[in-house]
Order: C-alpha cells, then sequence, then structure tokens
C-alpha cells in the first residue's frame, strides 16, 4: 500500500508539473519544469522496476537534453510575450482533441485485457537473480545488437548536423594567406638603392612602393 | 511490479493528451512545442516500461533506449534549426516559417 501511495505522489507531481510547462509564461520556468517531469518520471521507472532506465533518464534527460534546452531558451533574445498570442485562442480545440483522445484512450485501455498464454510468447523473458542492468545488457548486446549501432548512428549524425547547422566561419583576427604569400615576387616587394656614404638613404615616398 | 499496470496506463495516457495539448496551445512558440514532444515520447517510454515490468519482458525497456536515442537527436537537430533560424530572421514565431512555401 506504501507503494501505491508513493506512486500517487509522483504521478501527481509528474501531471502538475507537465501541466505547468506547457501553461507558464515564461519559459524559463517551462524548462525547469520538465526537469522536474523528468525526475518524476525517472521514480515511476524505478518503481516499474527499470532501475537502469530511471537513471539513464536522470543523467540524459535531465543532464543533457533539457540542459539544452535551457541554454537555448536564455540564448535566444526572442520576446516571449509576443508568441504567447492566441494562447486563449487556440485553448478551445486543443481542449477538445485532448479529450477525444483522451475518451479513445480510456476506451482502449478499459476494454482491453492480456490474453492468458502471451507470457509463452515473451522475446526476452528477464532472468531471476540478476540485476535490472545485467539483464538490459545481456539482451541489447546479444540480440538487439544492429538496433543499438544503428541508434550510435543515429546519434553521431544527429551530432554532426547539429555542429554542421550552428557552425559559423568568421572572420577572426588577421590570418596568413598562404597562397599569397608563395606568389610574392622579390621584384614587386623589393627596391635596390645605391646608397652613398654618410647621406644615408631616402624612403620612397609611398605610392612609390609597388 | 507493485502498482497495477492499468494505473501506469492511465498516468501516461494523461500525459500524451498533455503534450498533444501544449503543441495546441503554444502554436507560436516553438521551443515549448518541442517541449510537448518531450513530454509525448515521455508517456510513451512510461508505457514501455510498464508493460515490460507487467510482463517480464526485457524487450520493453531494450525499445525505451532507442526512443531516448530519438529524442535526443531530435532534440539536438530541432534546438540547432531553431538557434539558426533565430539569428538568420531573428523570429521563431511558427508562423513566420513559410520559407519553403513558394
Amino acid at each position: 500500500m506504501l507503494a501505491n501511495f508513493f506512486f500517487y505522489v509522483f504521478s501527481a507531481i509528474l501531471l502538475v508539473s507537465a501541466a505547468m510547462v506547457i501553461t507558464s509564461r515564461n519559459p524559463v520556468h517551462s524548462v525547469l519544469f520538465l526537469i522536474l517531469a523528468f525526475i518524476n518520471a525517472a521514480v515511476l521507472f524505478l518503481m516499474a522496476g527499470a532501475e537502469f532506465l530511471a537513471l539513464v533518464l536522470v543523467i540524459v534527460y535531465v543532464g543533457a537534453v533539457a540542459v539544452l534546452f535551457l541554454f537555448v531558451v536564455m540564448m535566444l533574445d526572442v520576446d516571449f510575450v509576443a508568441l504567447r498570442e492566441g494562447f486563449q485562442k487556440y485553448a478551445p480545440v486543443g481542449a477538445l482533441v485532448g479529450v477525444v483522445l483522451f475518451v479513445e484512450l480510456a476506451l482502449v485501455v478499459s476494454g482491453w485485457t492480456i490474453a492468458p498464454g502471451a507470457t509463452g510468447f515473451l522475446e526476452a523473458p528477464m532472468p531471476n537473480g540478476v540485476t535490472n542492468t545485467v539483464a538490459l545488457g545481456s539482451v541489447l548486446y546479444t540480440q538487439y545488437i544492429l538496433l543499438f549501432q544503428i541508434a550510435g548512428m543515429i546519434l553521431l549524425v544527429s551530432m554532426i548536423g547539429a555542429i554542421v547547422l550552428t557552425l559559423r566561419d568568421r572572420k577572426r583576427g588577421k590570418t596568413q594567406n598562404m597562397r599569397q604569400q608563395h606568389e610574392r615576387m622579390a621584384a614587386e616587394t623589393l627596391t635596390m638603392v645605391n646608397v652613398k656614404l654618410g647621406e644615408g638613404a631616402k624612403m620612397p615616398a609611398p605610392e612609390d612602393v609597388v | 511490479m507493485v502498482v497495477p499496470l492499468s494505473h501506469f496506463l492511465v498516468v501516461a495516457g494523461l500525459l500524451l493528451v498533455m503534450g498533444v495539448f501544449g503543441i495546441f496551445m503554444n502554436r507560436k512558440n516553438i521551443i515549448i512545442i518541442m517541449m510537448s514532444i518531450e513530454l509525448i515520447l515521455l508517456a510513451a517510454n512510461l508505457n514501455f516500461v510498464a508493460f515490460s515490468g507487467a510482463l517480464h519482458d526485457m524487450v520493453g525497456q531494450v525499445f525505451t533506449m532507442f526512443v531516448l536515442t530519438v529524442a535526443a537527436a531530435e532534440a539536438a537537430i530541432g534546438l540547432a534549426i531553431v538557434v539558426i533560424y533565430s539569428r538568420n530572421r531573428g523570429s521563431i514565431e511558427v508562423e513566420d516559417v513559410t520559407l519553403m512555401k513558394g
């Protein structure tokens, strides 16, 4: 019963913070509520028995994705008040779609049960006596190794794509131009001057210098 | 799993509905729309994990890993596009982004 109580507490915080994400006026608050939602979802993952994924959710989402959102929200100089125009205008349509979607989901969930023999067709049954991390790794690195490597390629492509999109080649300071240096001829830049004794060399006028 | 499966499903359903509702409410702010997409993917992940725990099958958790991967990649690319768009045009209003329409 204690587990049920904690489930209700954390899922209530999760849903309230999800509601605050989409309704708060300040986008920075939205990101912070998104972080709170992710942490509470991680607790629900823990209660469902997925310890590894709960901690991955905290590290990857709170540590990387949510901080990325926070950086972008704070870095962009955008008038966020103007972006909230039409909030009331779209609310009825959004509420209608949301209610219809939830009723459909409720109908699906309420009229549906797991078939009694379904447990015989499990793809990768949970082994007994090992931790969740070991069980997940023993499936992920054997049966799903191809998908795992494709996931790595997706991350690589997205990393390169993000860098290519945001890279800006701006001129910074003085740099060498190798081609120009190699094509310089001595005749263009040097003049031979016959300096008499005791008179010194006279500086040529700037327009005479090639 | 101590908590029944149906409770997880109701929470995940409400989370998904909130994500969809957020997309409709914040039609102009693309950053909030991306956060709503993250909420929708989180609801899907919660469903995967809940079924994995209820059926004692590891595949749900494996696929949650892949959904996390795709969500992280999507967030990175999307935010990069938002950054260069605001750098070039000075605005990130969704209704202004009509360059591709010709």
